[in-house]
């Protein structure tokens, strides 16, 4: 077992305590909620898309540290990529948050997200994880909202 | 031997090491390499010894199928069973063992109610009462049974305690009132509710009346014959029984005029396809074979419990309360969700703007188990506007070190993200 020290590192605490891109985009061309009903994380992501790249991104809501945190360098780490290349980090983050991709081994995109790898060893907090990156891509795929739970479950789906 | 000798001595105070030897899983667990520090028996509570090994000698030794074989285990398992049904009617201070149905859970007890008595009696406009620190499950069921009936919920309000708010309760009563539920104590603030001028209310208007004591049974003595109350529900596991089994008790009357739950066999007196004519309770409400093993388990976690003593096991938990409430609350920060000036030992807390499930996975690292969460109980949660809270809930068997070792964690948690 994985002492949770291990996730709840410098990094991830600054991220939760100073959120980067939070707010809206006023705006935007594309936008999606997305709800843990089992913690009560509850995000909106707003995305502005030009050219096919993300011009512009920013999430608010109501979230524990892990999801507010993930959510933030992911706004940080997405802008200006084009979908294609957010939909490579999306799996890949999926993928590293379940489990799926040794990030020490195998090849990725994640750079310093992998702060986040830690939380596979934490199965009750993948989803708050993971819930931000699933939000930004049914805002993109231009669903209206993403759940954690039911058919949208991330985990089950992978 | 002086007859100033033979008194009875004033109950001593509970020799909690001796208490924690007799249960297996305090001791045998570590999580990350710590001693568990059990804090969720709001949740589920842990067995002794003496319940385990009640199972086990019934698995090895007495287990059958009941009501229906002429063999020997299977009398054996009857008389057993049966048995169970007067220790827990004595538990409960009920009249006779025909009151005491044994259920899935609390849960099932409430829909078997919803179901058999409300669906039975209750029509359109008619109206329902419960609180605002209801379960889910003392809402859910009765949110369907108004749908389907065009019946209205009536929800009383509570207050930045956490209490009921009495005039509005009584408020709330008029001549479609049909039917009250509340529970007994709140697992989400701990709230101990009046209940006894709850149900003095409810039967100056005529309305029946069902007690959740899913969180009371294992804080304090139960008497349904002094409360008067018209159903009492309770469940095994967080009684320090096994999970599966829970009980429903209701007055003789009430259960007779009521709607079997579900059909099937050991509720019928003879079957036949023109008609089917019903067994007597409770009998009529336990269809098909119900948790036998379950049930004689939760009997002897009765005896358990009755032979700690629940006046001074209600002691013990003040004091551990009491000693929670203040640790925490000398933590700069610490917001303590419910503050009824009567509550058993439940505590529910915010730590400075940290999400809760952040709490609960950084005291894990120190072994201490807590729920995080909005506990079954959303409405409460928007109530006091929180998504959720962490929440200790104690047991007999907890100690004021492992209080103190809850507040230095949480002291741990708040330096982190201070």
């Amino acid at each position: 077992m994985t002492d949770s020290s291990q996730l709840y590192q410098e990094i991830i605490l600054d991220h939760n305590k100073r959120p980067r891109n939070w707010g809206a985009v006023a705006d935007c061309t594309h936008k999606s909620e997305g709800l843990n009903p089992l913690c009560g994380d509850h995000i909106w992501v707003t995305v502005k898309l030009a050219g096919g790249a993300i011009d512009s991104i920013a999430f608010e809501g109501q979230s524990c540290a892990i999801c507010k945190a993930s959510a933030s360098m992911m706004t940080a780490s997405v802008k200006g990529k084009t979908v294609d290349e957010v939909e490579t980090l999306v799996r890949e983050f999926r993928d590293m948050t379940t489990g799926k991709l040794d990030v020490g081994a195998g090849a990725h995109h994640l750079g310093r997200l992998t702060v986040f790898a830690g939380v596979k060893d934490l199965p009750v907090r993948v989803k708050c994880a993971i819930l931000p990156w699933h939000t930004l891509h049914a805002a993109l795929t231009r669903e209206a909202t993403a759940s954690t739970e039911g058919d949208n479950d991330p985990v089950a789906a992978t | 031997m002086s007859a100033v000798a033979r008194q009875t001595p004033a109950p001593a105070a509970l020799d909690v090491e001796r208490i924690r030897a007799d249960f297996p899983i305090l001791s045998e667990v570590r999580v990350h390499g710590k001693p568990l520090v059990y804090l969720d028996n709001g949740a589920s509570a842990q067995m002794p010894r003496q319940v385990i090994e009640r199972l086990v000698r019934y698995q090895t030794r007495e287990h059958a199928n009941i009501h229906r074989g002429v063999h020997y285990l299977s009398a054996l398992a009857t008389d057993a069973y049966e048995a169970a049904r007067a220790t827990v009617r004595r538990f409960l201070h009920a009249r006779e063992d025909r009151e005491i149905v044994f259920t899935s859970n609390v849960t099932d007890a409430i829909n078997l109610v919803a179901h058999g008595y409300g669906r039975a009696f209750l029509g359109e406009g008619d109206e329902i009462v419960i609180t605002h620190m209801e379960h889910h499950a003392n809402i859910v069921p009765w949110q369907m049974l108004c749908e389907e009936k065009g019946a209205k919920l009536r929800v009383a309000p509570i207050d930045d305690a956490g209490e009921v708010v009495m005039e509005e309760y009584g408020r709330l009563f008029n001549p479609r009132t049909k039917f009250v539920s509340v529970t007994h104590v709140s697992n989400a603030l701990g709230t101990i509710n009046p209940v006894r001028e709850m149900i003095a209310i409810a039967h100056r208007h005529g309305v029946p009346i069902m007690i959740d004591g899913a969180q009371a049974v294992q804080h304090m003595p139960i008497d349904v014959q002094s409360l008067d109350c018209d159903f009492y529900a309770f469940t095994g596991h967080k009684l320090f029984g096994p999970t599966g089994v829970g009980v429903l008790y209701g007055k003789a009357a009430l259960l007779e005029k009521m709607r079997p739950f579900r059909g099937g066999g050991d509720m019928i007196l003879s079957v036949a396809f023109e008609k089917t004519t019903y067994n007597t309770i409770p009998f009529k409400f336990e269809a098909g074979t119900p948790p036998i093993a379950q049930a004689i388990a939760l009997a002897s976690a009765i005896d358990y419990v009755q032979q700690v003593g629940l006046e001074r096991i209600a002691a013990h938990e003040r004091e551990l309360l009491r000693h929670a409430t203040e640790s925490l609350r000398a933590i700069d920060g610490v917001r303590i969700i419910g503050t009824a000036r009567e509550k058993a030992a439940v505590l529910s807390f915010y730590v400075g703007d940290v999400h809760p499930h952040d709490v609960g996975t950084l005291l894990n690292d120190d072994g201490i188990a807590v729920r995080t969460g909005h506990h079954c109980a959303q409405p409460v949660m928007q109530r006091y506007g929180i998504p959720a809270t962490a929440r200790a809930s104690f047991a007999f068997y907890n100690t004021l070190d492992e209080v103190d070792k809850l507040a230095a964690s949480v002291r741990r948690v708040q330096k982190l993200f201070g």
